[in-house]
C-alpha cells in the first residue's frame, strides 16, 4: 500500500492552524465546555431553554407556593374547590405529608406501641453507620450484632407477644417500616442464598448444577408480580389443610427468592473472573472445597462484584414497592391509600404524595449507589490490568 | 490440559467416606430425594385441598365463555369470546407495550448515554440528572406518576386540545385519524416493499462501489425517495384508495379515529423513561470501554467526529453493550406486568381477571408464569443470535 | 453462619405461622381464641377501617356477631383485608374462617369454588353513577351508549356490565382496575363517564369523591347482587353457627330485641322471646349448635339486631343514608326472613 490512489486520502498538506486560545480561566472553560462549536452552541441554547422551562415552575411549585402545615384539605385547595387558596393557585401540599407522616413511616402500627419500631430504627442506624465507616474498628463484632443479633431483637420488638410486649399483627405494619424491613431481611437472605446458588451452578455435580440453573433461569424469566401472586393466591393451596403463612412472611419469601436468583448471577460473574490459578493454588495447598471457596475464591470474587451486588440490593429495595399489588401497604401503598382520605382530597395531594414517596426511595437508592462507588474505589486493590 | 491429567497420580485414599466422588453421589442422591419428596408433598397437598374443598381444577375452563370485556384488544374480542382468547388478548397487549417501550427506551437511552459523554457541560449535567433521578425510583412510582400526571394535566373531553391533522389530545387519550384502506390499496403496500428492497439493493451496490473505487453515492436520499416515492406513485395510480376516519365529538367521548388510551400511554412512557436511564449507563460504559486509541487513530485518518462515532466507536461499543442491553429488554418486558396497577389489560391483568372469575388460582398463576418464561427465553435467544453476529467481527 | 441464619429464619417462620391442623373450624377457632374474618380493603358501610384502625360496617359487624355467639365476646375477631383476587383462596386455604366481604352469592361460587354462602345480609343490585354536572340530560342508563365505564375487575359487576350493554345493543368502553381505590381515583379524575358497582357501594363511594353533590346514581338496577358471608365447604357445624347467627340477628329484630333492652327482654313473658334468648329451662338450642345457650343475648349485646346494624352502618345513622327497601323484614314488605329458632 505505497501508492495513495484511493480518493479519500488527502494529497496536499493542510494549512497551518492558528495558535490555540487560552485554556485557563472561566472564559476558556465556557468556551471549551459550552460554546466550542456551532453544534455546541445550539445544544447549550437548547439546554438552557430546557432548564429555564422546567426548573422555575418546579421550584415555585415545590417551595415557594407550597403549603407546609395545615389541618385539612382547605389549605391545599383553591376557593373554587372549597379551600382558602386563590383561584389558579398551584403548589405542593406538604401539609398532607406532614399530617400523615407517622402513617407514612409506620402504617397503622398502634400509636402507643410506636416507640418499638422507632427504637429498632435507632439501633439499626447505630449499628449500620459504624459498619459503613472504614476507620471504625471491630467490624466483625459489629457485623454479628447487625446481621444476627439485631434481627432477633427487631423481631421481638416489632412482633411482640413476649417479654410483656403486646402482640402487633403484621397487618398493622405499613409504610417505610414495611419497605425497610422487607428489603433488609431480603438482602440478608438473598446474599447467602445467591452465593450458594452461584456455587451450585458452577458445581461439578450434574444434578445440583441442573437444579440451580433451572431455578435461576426460571425466576429470572418471570416478573416479580407473578411471584407475589404465587405467594398470595397459590401458596396457601400448597400447604396442608389448616396451615397458613402470614401474608408478610409470604411476601418476604417471594421477594427473597426473587432477589437470590439475580444475586446468584452477579456472584457467578465474580467467580468466573477469578483466574484459574487461584483455584489451583488452593487445591495444591490441600484445601477442601469449602475452605477453598470461603478462604480464597469468594473474598476475591465478591470484591469484584460489589457494584453488581449493590445494584441488586437497589433493585430489590425498589421492588418491595410491588407488594402494594397484593394489598400490603409499604411506603408507596400507604401514600396511595391516603389519597382516598376525603379530608385531604385535593388535586395537589396526589402529586405531593407521590413526589414525597419518590424522594424517599430516591434518597435510599442514591445513597446506596454512592456508597458502593466509594467502596469500589477503596477496595480497588488488585486485578487491575 | 490432557497431558496434565495423564501425569496426575491417583491420590491415596484415606477412607471411602472422604472420596469426593462418593460424597458427590451421596450428596446428589440426598438432594434428589428431598426434591422428589418436596414435590410429592406439594402435589399431594394441592390435590387434597382441591378435592376436600370441592374446587374445580384442570384447564378446561379456557374454552368457556369469558363474559367480561377488555378495553384494548388488537384482535377481535367480545364478552362472548373464551377465557383462552382473553389471555391471548392480554399477551398481545403485553407484547405491544414491550416492543414499543423497547424501541423508545433504546432511542432515549442512546441519546442520553452519548449526552453524558458530551463535551458540552450543560448537556452532560442534564443527562446525569436524568439518569440519577429515574434510576433510583421504583418503576411502579414512575407509572403512577405518569398516569396521575396524564389524567391531571390533560383537559376533559369537551375541551380537547386540537392538534394538526385532525388529532385530539384529552384525558381519554390521544386520538388521531385512522387510515381506511379502500380497494386497490394493496398496491401501496407492494410498492412500499419494493421500495425497501430497492433501497437495500442500492445501499449494497453503493457500498461495494465505495469499497472498490472510493466514490460515494447519496444512499440516504435515494433510499428516501424510493421508500416514500414508490408508495406515493402507487397511491396516485390506484386512484387514491386511502381515506381517513376522523375522530368526532359525540355525547360522551370522541368517536371514530384511532385512540391511544392513557393507560397505554402512561405505561409506555414510564417504562421507556425508566429503562432508558439504565440503557444510558450501559451505552456510556460501552463507549468508555472502547479504548481512546481507536478514536484517536480514526481522527488521525481524517474522519469526522460523526463518522468516528458511527463507524469506529459504536460497532466496537455494541459488543460490550449487547449482553446487558438484553437483560434490560427482558426487565422492561417483565416490568410491563406493572400495568395491572393502572388498568392496562396486559397478560397479568387479563389472566388475573380470568383467575378471579373462575377461581382457579393454580392454573391461572401457572399460565402467567409459563407465558412470561417463554417470552424471556425467546428474547434471550434472539439477542444471543444478534450478539453472536456482532462478536464475529472480532478477530 | 448459614445455619444460624436458617435457624433465625425458621424461628421467624414459626412466629408468623398459624398452624392448627384439625377437622373442625369451631375447635380451631376456640383453640386460637379469635375468629379470623376476611373483609374488603375498604368499602364504606360494609367494611372499612376508621382513623383508629377499627373496622366498621355491616360485614365487619357480622363477624363480631359470630364472635359473640362463639365466645360471648364480640371483640374476639381479627380482620384480614382481602382484594377481590385473594378472597376465595384465603377462605379455601383456611387463612380466614369467614369471608364477610360484600361478595355476591352465585351458583358457580357455591359449586366450583368450594364455598358455602350462609345467607344474604344485604340485598343489592348493580347501578350506575354519573357526573350530572358534566353530563346534563342523562337520566337513564339506556342513554349511556358510547360511554367510558369504570369498573373493578374480577367481580360479578364486570360480567353484568357486559351483559347489560350487549342486551341493550349499546357500545361502551370499559376502564378496568384491580382495586376499588384505583377505580374511585380514576372516576374522580374524569377518566370515565360512568361508575358501576353495587348500588350501596355507589352511595358509599360518592361520599369520598371531591365533589359528591355533582354525582347522581341512575335509577336502573341491572342485576341481583345478594351479598352475604361465606364459609368453607365440608364443615357443617361451622356453617350452621354462621348461618344461624345471621338468622338470630333477623329474629331479634322481628321480636323487638335490641342492644338496649336485651337484658330486660330476658325476663319477658313471651315464650318465643324467652326461647330465643335461651331463658327456657333445660334448653339445648345453643349447645346443640355448639355454642352457649345465651348466644343470642351475646350477639345482640355485641352488635344489636339486624335493623340496628343496618341503620348504624348504612342507614339513617350513617353518612350513606340508604333506605331499608328490600332489606326490610318480611313483616314490613322486605325480603329478610328467618326460619324459626325452636
Amino acid at each position: 500500500m505505497q501508492e495513495h490512489d484511493t480518493a479519500w486520502v488527502r494529497t496536499e498538506m493542510a494549512l497551518a492552524q492558528q495558535a490555540p486560545a487560552g485554556v485557563r480561566g472561566p472564559l476558556a472553560w465556557v468556551r471549551k465546555n459550552l460554546v466550542g462549536s456551532v453544534g455546541d452552541i445550539i445544544l447549550t441554547v437548547l439546554g438552557i431553554a430546557l432548564v429555564v422551562l422546567i426548573l422555575p415552575p418546579i421550584i415555585n411549585w415545590a417551595f415557594i407556593s407550597a403549603q407546609w402545615v395545615g389541618a385539612d384539605r382547605t389549605v391545599c385547595a383553591t376557593a373554587a374547590q372549597g379551600g382558602i387558596q386563590p383561584d389558579g393557585w398551584s403548589g405542593a401540599c406538604w401539609a398532607f405529608v406532614n399530617a400523615k407522616f407517622g402513617q407514612f413511616m409506620l402504617g397503622r402500627y398502634p400509636i402507643e406501641e410506636r416507640w418499638r419500631p422507632i427504637l429498632v430504627a435507632i439501633l439499626f442506624v447505630a449499628l449500620l453507620v459504624p459498619l459503613l465507616i472504614p476507620r471504625v474498628p471491630r467490624k466483625g463484632l459489629n457485623a454479628i450484632l447487625l446481621f444476627l443479633v439485631l434481627p432477633i431483637v427487631a423481631f421481638v420488638l416489632l412482633v411482640g407477644g413476649m417479654f410483656g410486649l403486646p402482640h402487633v399483627e403484621t397487618q398493622l405494619w405499613g409504610g417505610l417500616l414495611v419497605t425497610l424491613s422487607l428489603s433488609f431481611v431480603g438482602i440478608a437472605v438473598s446474599l447467602p442464598m445467591g452465593i450458594v446458588l452461584a456455587l451450585g451452578r458452577r458445581s461439578k455435580m450434574p444434578i445440583v448444577k441442573t437444579l440451580c440453573v433451572v431455578f435461576i433461569e426460571f425466576v429470572r424469566g418471570i416478573p416479580l408480580i407473578t411471584v407475589l401472586f404465587f405467594a398470595s393466591v397459590m401458596l396457601p393451596l400448597f400447604l396442608p389443610a389448616g396451615v397458613s403463612f402470614d401474608k408478610y412472611l409470604r411476601a418476604l419469601i417471594g421477594v427473597s427468592l426473587f432477589a437470590a436468583a439475580y444475586m446468584a448471577e452477579v456472584v457467578r460473574g465474580g467467580l468466573q473472573a477469578i483466574p484459574k490459578g487461584q483455584y489451583e493454588g488452593a487445591d495444591s495447598l490441600g484445601l477442601g472445597y469449602w475452605q477453598k471457596m470461603v478462604l480464597i475464591v469468594l473474598p476475591q470474587a465478591l470484591k469484584l462484584v460489589i457494584p453488581g451486588i449493590v445494584n441488586t440490593f437497589i433493585g430489590m429495595f425498589k421492588d418491595t414497592s410491588l407488594v402494594i399489588i397484593i394489598s400490603m401497604f409499604d411506603l408507596l401503598g400507604v401514600v396511595k391509600q391516603n389519597f382516598s382520605d376525603p379530608s385531604w382530597a385535593t388535586p395537589q395531594t396526589t402529586k405531593s404524595g407521590l413526589i414525597f414517596a419518590a424522594f424517599v426511595f430516591w434518597l435510599f437508592c442514591f445513597g446506596m449507589s454512592r456508597y458502593s462507588m466509594y467502596t469500589e474505589r477503596r477496595l480497588d486493590t488488585g486485578h487491575k490490568r | 490440559m490432557a497431558s496434565q491429567e495423564v501425569l496426575r497420580e491417583e491420590p491415596s485414599r484415606g477412607s471411602f467416606i472422604n472420596d469426593p466422588k462418593v460424597r458427590g453421589i451421596f450428596f446428589q442422591a440426598v438432594v434428589v430425594i428431598l426434591l422428589v419428596a418436596g414435590v410429592w408433598w406439594i402435589v399431594h397437598n394441592v390435590i387434597e385441598n382441591l378435592q376436600r374443598l370441592h374446587i374445580a381444577s384442570g384447564f378446561g375452563f379456557l374454552k368457556n365463555r369469558a363474559g367480561f370485556d377488555i378495553s384494548e384488544s388488537a384482535i377481535a374480542y367480545s364478552s362472548d369470546s373464551t377465557y383462552g382468547r382473553a389471555i391471548v388478548v392480554g399477551l398481545i397487549n403485553t407484547l405491544i407495550v414491550a416492543v414499543a417501550g423497547i424501541i423508545t427506551a433504546t432511542i432515549i437511552g442512546f441519546i442520553v448515554g452519548i449526552g453524558r459523554l458530551s463535551h458540552n457541560w450543560l448537556i452532560r449535567k442534564i443527562c446525569t440528572v436524568y439518569v440519577e433521578v429515574f434510576r433510583n425510583i421504583p418503576p411502579l412510582l414512575v407509572i403512577f406518576f405518569w398516569y396521575s400526571g396524564v389524567l391531571a394535566v390533560l383537559p376533559v373531553v369537551r375541551e380537547s386540545i386540537n392538534l394538526p391533522f385532525g388529532s385530539f389530545l384529552n384525558q381519554r387519550g390521544f386520538y388521531f385519524p385512522r387510515a381506511v384502506w379502500g380497494d386497490g390499496s394493496w398496491l401501496i403496500f407492494v410498492a412500499l416493499l419494493v421500495g425497501i428492497a430497492l433501497a437495500w439493493f442500492v445501499a449494497r451496490t453503493a457500498r461495494q462501489r465505495q469499497m472498490a473505487t472510493g466514490q460515494q453515492f447519496p444512499v440516504f436520499w435515494t433510499s428516501l425517495a424510493l421508500i416514500i416515492g414508490l408508495p406515493l406513485l402507487a397511491y396516485v395510480l390506484s386512484g387514491f384508495p386511502l381515506t381517513f376516519d376522523f375522530p368526532k365529538q359525540s355525547t360522551f367521548n370522541l368517536t371514530g379515529g384511532f385512540q391511544v388510551k392513557p393507560e397505554f400511554l402512561s405505561l409506555y412512557l414510564a417504562l421507556s423513561c425508566y429503562t432508558a436511564a439504565f440503557i444510558a449507563e450501559i451505552v456510556r460504559a460501552g463507549i468508555l470501554g472502547v479504548s481512546k486509541g481507536q478514536t484517536e487513530a480514526a481522527g488521525a485518518l481524517g474522519m469526522r467526529p460523526g463518522s468516528i462515532l458511527r463507524l469506529v466507536v459504536v460497532p466496537q461499543a455494541m459488543r460490550i453493550v449487547i449482553p446487558p442491553l438484553t437483560s434490560q429488554y427482558l426487565n422492561l418486558t417483565k416490568n410491563s406486568s406493572l400495568a395491572i396497577a393502572i388498568g392496562y389489560p396486559d397478560l397479568t391483568a387479563t389472566a388475573g381477571t380470568v383467575l378471579n372469575q373462575t377461581g382457579q388460582a393454580v392454573e391461572g398463576v401457572l399460565i402467567m408464569m409459563v407465558v412470561y418464561l417463554v417470552i424471556s427465553l425467546v428474547t434471550s435467544a434472539v439477542m444471543n443470535v444478534v450478539n453472536a453476529r456482532m462478536a464475529l467481527v472480532e478477530r | 453462619m448459614k445455619h444460624i441464619a436458617i435457624g433465625i429464619l425458621g424461628a421467624a417462620a414459626l412466629g408468623f405461622m398459624a398452624s392448627a391442623a384439625s377437622a373442625s373450624t369451631l375447635d380451631d377457632v376456640k383453640a386460637k381464641g379469635f375468629i379470623q374474618c376476611g373483609v374488603s380493603t375498604g368499602l364504606a358501610g360494609f367494611s372499612a377501617p376508621d382513623d383508629k384502625g377499627d373496622w366498621k360496617g355491616i360485614d365487619a359487624d357480622f363477624c363480631r356477631a359470630v364472635a359473640a355467639a362463639v365466645f360471648g365476646d364480640g371483640t374476639k375477631v381479627k380482620f384480614t383485608p382481602l382484594s377481590a383476587k385473594e378472597r376465595f383462596t384465603a377462605l379455601q386455604s383456611g387463612e380466614v374462617d369467614i369471608l364477610s366481604r360484600n361478595t355476591t352469592w352465585t351458583i358457580n361460587r357455591d359449586t366450583a369454588l368450594g364455598l358455602n354462602f350462609v345467607g344474604v345480609t344485604y340485598y343489592d343490585g348493580q347501578g350506575f353513577m354519573i357526573n350530572a354536572k358534566k353530563l346534563p340530560g342523562v337520566n337513564s342508563a339506556l342513554q349511556l351508549s358510547g360511554a367510558a365505564v369504570c369498573v373493578q375487575s374480577g367481580t360479578t359487576t364486570e360480567l353484568n356490565l357486559a351483559d347489560y350493554f350487549k342486551a341493550n345493543k349499546m357500545e361502551y368502553n370499559p376502564v378496568v382496575f384491580e382495586k376499588l381505590e384505583e377505580v374511585n381515583a380514576a372516576y374522580d379524575a374524569g377518566r370515565c363517564d360512568v361508575y358501576t358497582t353495587d348500588q350501596s357501594g355507589l352511595y358509599g363511594i360518592r361520599l369520598t369523591l371531591s365533589a359528591p353533590a355533582d354525582h347522581v346514581v341512575l335509577p336502573e338496577i341491572i342485576s341481583k347482587e345478594p351479598l352475604g358471608p361465606a364459609v368453607r365447604q365440608g364443615d357443617d357445624q361451622w356453617y350452621h353457627i354462621v348461618k344461624w347467627t345471621y338468622f338470630a340477628l333477623l329474629q331479634a329484630e322481628e321480636l323487638g330485641i335490641t342492644q338496649a333492652n336485651v337484658e330486660e327482654m330476658k325476663t319477658s313473658d313471651s315464650p318465643e322471646i324467652k326461647r330465643v334468648l335461651g331463658q327456657e329451662a333445660e334448653t339445648k338450642i345453643g349447645t346443640d349448635l355448639g355454642v352457649s345457650n345465651d348466644w343470642v343475648v351475646n350477639i345482640v349485646k355485641a352488635v344489636g339486631n339486624y335493623g340496628e346494624m343496618f341503620e348504624r352502618n348504612v342507614g339513617t345513622g350513617s353518612p350513606l343514608k340508604i333506605a331499608r327497601g328490600i332489606n326490610a323484614l318480611w313483616t314490613k314488605g322486605g325480603l329478610q326472613y328467618a326460619p324459626p329458632i325452636r
